[in-house]
């Protein structure tokens, strides 16, 4: 991994693509619409579960929808360990609060989701175990978070074949959208090729 | 515990044509390239901690469902599974085909090549080796 770049031009970057995708994604319209839309496609499991969708099948998507909230809840503390950590600079500090809300909404998305199948959502852990000993410099934090956001891609593109719902593997698609965007906009603050290739898994 | 950083250094090689060809390689070139298939594992998994997956230090001879402090499917605490080269690669290929009802709901790794890397670079995690200290012992 490259160290950090110190690239005001980059830091600027992600500030301003940070506050062009909360503009777009949670102030304009559309947004509303997007994220709306979203939601509906996860709280509408259950139309599919009423018509037919057996009780194992309902079962293997809301055990997906869990594993998915359980990332999702250790993202929200990750990004709080890196908010709180001090190393921050003010402008990756409000990137950092933004993607933190976009995992609580896929949380909140997701719980919906569950409940809506019949389940129960699983909990965040009362303490996650982070390597907070490593982090020392901005581009520790970001490097950690590129790699939960990363990690997350792969997740979704493994779980949108499995799940039985198709509303569900749609939503999924569009959270993985959103940690795709997150993961570039690290890697772009990182000093690296923002988009490394054309196909990922 | 710091290496999940490690995963998300080797993206650049993690598309598919990139880590196929594992599969043609001796082991020390498998065990590197299934680091890189590993980042894929990274938002679920690490070496040397519980995150929504369980760690994978000590994996290989280790019985299905048995990390303390983890909390499995019901389906992964009944597998009785010893995981080894043979049991993982049908585990990664088919999730829940291998282990119906596991939480590990994902498609699976289709390209037989990039699961023998990942199969032998998950050998490498064992407990003492640089990344599985003593204290990361399951």
């Amino acid at each position: 991994m490259k160290p950090l770049i110190k690239q005001p031009q980059s830091t600027a970057l992600v500030t301003q693509t940070a506050q062009a995708t909360r503009r777009k994604f949670l102030k304009q319209s559309g947004a509303v619409t997007f994220s709306g839309l979203a939601i509906a496609m996860l709280g509408g499991a259950s139309h599919a579960h009423a018509a037919g969708t057996s009780d194992e099948a309902a079962q293997q998507d809301i055990r997906i929808l869990n594993t998915a909230i359980a990332a999702e809840h250790e993202a929200v503390a990750a990004y709080q360990v890196g908010a709180e950590s001090g190393l921050l600079s003010s402008e990756v500090l409000s990137v950092a609060v933004a993607f933190q809300g976009h995992h609580k909404e896929h949380v909140d998305a997701l719980v919906k989701a569950v409940r809506s199948l019949g389940g129960t959502e699983v909990e965040p852990l009362a303490q996650y175990q982070f390597p907070v000993e490593k982090l020392k410099q901005q581009s520790d934090v970001l490097q950690f978070a590129a790699g939960l956001e990363r990690g997350a891609v792969s997740a979704y593109a493994g779980a949108i074949p499995v799940f039985d719902n198709r509303d569900l593997a749609g939503a999924a698609a569009s959270i993985l959208a959103d940690e795709a965007m997150h993961w570039a906009v690290l890697r772009h603050a990182l000093g690296l090729d923002p988009v490394p290739g054309a196909f990922f898994s | 515990m710091w290496r999940i950083h490690k995963y998300a250094a080797g993206l650049l090689l993690v598309c598919g044509t990139a880590v196929a060809e594992a599969g043609g390689g001796d082991l020390v070139t498998a065990s590197a390239q299934g680091e890189q298939v590993y980042a894929r594992c990274a938002g679920c998994h690490s070496p040397d901690r519980n995150r929504a997956g369980p760690m994978h230090c000590g994996l290989l001879g280790r019985l299905s469902g048995t990390v303390e402090g983890f909390s499995y499917s019901e389906a992964m605490r009944q597998a009785e599974i010893t995981w080894n080269t043979e049991t993982l690669d049908a585990f990664l290929e088919d999730p829940t085909g291998y282990v119906p009802g596991t939480s590990m709901g994902i498609s699976g790794i289709s390209d037989a090549g990039q699961r023998q890397a990942l199969v032998a670079w998950l050998s490498t995690l064992t407990i003492g080796s640089a990344l599985c200290p003593p204290g990361a012992k399951p």
